[in-house]
């Protein structure tokens, strides 16, 4: 089998697993809905003031959405026990990480598609323009890297699922800084030309954290 | 084995270099209180007292990153040559990092209220990233405090400081860009000019004197710090020896 038939494998073995009960896709769905609507009121964005706000709350819904799946990613393999069956199938441990890497994506990107509508709907704020994807899938790919990493890391501690944000956040920072601005910029007005420095961030991040995860996804899992 | 090291720690080198240690701290706060001349182009009083933290504020934030980087290095040395001595330098390297960057933020924060007329400015960058930094070594301190197994912790405390590390450069820039392209709402100009100096000949001096000063001092306390961690590891093994002899 091929590597990336390998890393597929691990894919298909998620989404397939996620499908049968889709507690995880429901779970992370229904907090992001739920903390648009806790910004509505602690904000109470109204068509003046909604530009500026609406970019943060987007990113944080993704963010906070995003930690109840990476977590579960992991913490379901340990509970079930199979997370040993995993590391002893005859692949390289990289093909693991990009496995989980890949699923988690999937599943951020499946609750931003059905987000960014229902906030486009529920704000009168044209969130689904290319420009506007790509950065959120650029910041999303950045974040699901370190994220998953950290969610290997952290269900080796005792608070497990707790560890998770607390691990993730601080490091989080560049790819939530320039998600913000982004897509600020974007609803300013402004074009991808304007943006390109956010943009070339968030590539940076992208290509160091992956390269940096890949390399050391090894020592997480190596018991 | 265990023994050895017992006896090892008694040389005389370290509590001498402690005692010069406190000396030069000592004549480094009468160099910056009293010795180092007034920055003469500061409006009132109390900015020209509050410049005077900047010999320490410098320093600290100094062997804050300094501290960081150590951390890092000795968690790929960890990972590499898995041997229990560069995980102990991790450690007492990430604690006294922590406590100088917040010395460096508290500082500056003292300098910054009769300066800037507010404790904090989310508007400069390096205030903004030190307080990132700290965060993602409180954060470093947490993992480490929340796994019992000492290789386990050791072998995922440094993986988490290398990618925190890693982090520091892109959260710079991140916070670089943002406020230079921010508008700018309150004031105007940029941040630096607020409360800048001249620096004279002899606050070089003062300043340098603190950062060899400092650097100094971390390198004392790391020794200190890491003589601790090694006791704690005797302890703990003879702990383990006693219950499995019974």
């Amino acid at each position: 089998m091929s590597y990336l038939r390998k890393v597929l494998a691990i894919v298909w073995k998620d989404v397939r697993a996620e499908l049968r009960t889709k507690d995880i896709l429901s779970s992370m769905l229904v907090f992001a809905g739920l903390s648009v609507l806790i910004f509505q009121f602690a904000f109470d964005l109204r068509a003046d003031n909604v530009r500026l706000v609406l970019p943060g709350v987007l990113w944080i819904a993704i963010t906070f959405a995003g930690v109840l799946g990476l977590n579960r990613s992991f913490i379901l393999e340990q509970d079930r026990g199979s997370l040993e069956g995993l590391l002893l199938a005859p692949v390289d441990r990289s093909a693991i990480y990009f496995g989980k890497l890949i699923g988690n994506l999937l599943f951020i990107f499946a609750v931003e598609l059905l987000l960014l509508p229902l906030m486009t709907v529920l704000f009168n704020v044209w969130l689904l323009s290319p420009a506007l994807l790509l950065v959120v899938a650029l910041g999303t790919v950045g974040y699901a890297a370190v994220g998953t990493l950290f969610a290997a890391l952290s269900i080796n501690t005792r608070a497990r699922e707790v560890m998770l944000p607390i691990l993730l956040f601080p490091v989080m920072v560049p790819v939530f800084v320039a998600g913000v601005q982004a897509v600020s910029r974007l609803l300013d007005g402004d074009s991808l030309a304007d943006i390109v420095r956010w943009i070339q961030l968030l590539v940076a991040y992208d290509a160091i954290f992956l390269a940096a995860a890949m390399l050391l996804f090894d020592y997480v899992v190596e018991e | 084995m265990v023994t050895s090291k017992r006896t090892r720690g008694e040389s005389k080198l370290w509590p001498l270099l402690l005692g010069v240690t406190a000396v030069l701290v000592a004549v480094g706060v009468y160099l910056a209180v009293l010795w180092a001349p007034t920055a003469v182009n500061l409006p009132t009083e109390a900015e020209q007292m509050a410049q005077r933290i900047f010999y320490f504020h410098v320093a600290a934030g100094w062997v804050g990153y300094v501290a960081f980087g150590v951390t890092a290095g000795a968690g790929i040395l960890y990972l590499l040559k898995r041997q229990r001595r560069w995980d102990h330098v991790a450690v007492s390297s990430a604690e006294i990092g922590v406590l100088f960057t917040a010395a460096n933020l508290v500082s500056g924060a003292v300098w910054a209220r009769p300066t800037w007329g507010t404790w904090w400015s989310w508007d400069d960058p390096r205030l903004t990233l030190a307080a990132i930094v700290l965060l993602v070594y409180i954060a470093y301190l947490m993992l480490r405090n929340a796994i019992d197994e000492p290789e386990r912790r050791a072998r995922l405390a440094s993986i988490y400081g290398i990618v925190g590390f890693l982090s520091v450069p892109l959260s710079f820039i991140s916070v670089r860009i943002w406020r230079t392209i921010h508008p700018a709402v309150i004031g105007t100009g940029s941040e630096t000019s607020q409360g800048g100096f001249d620096m004279s000949g002899d606050m070089v001096v003062v300043l340098l004197y603190a950062i060899f000063t400092f650097s100094l001092l971390y390198v004392v306390l790391l020794h200190y710090r890491l003589r601790l961690e090694n006791l704690r590891e005797q302890v703990d093994d003879l702990k383990t020896r006693a219950l499995i002899e019974g």
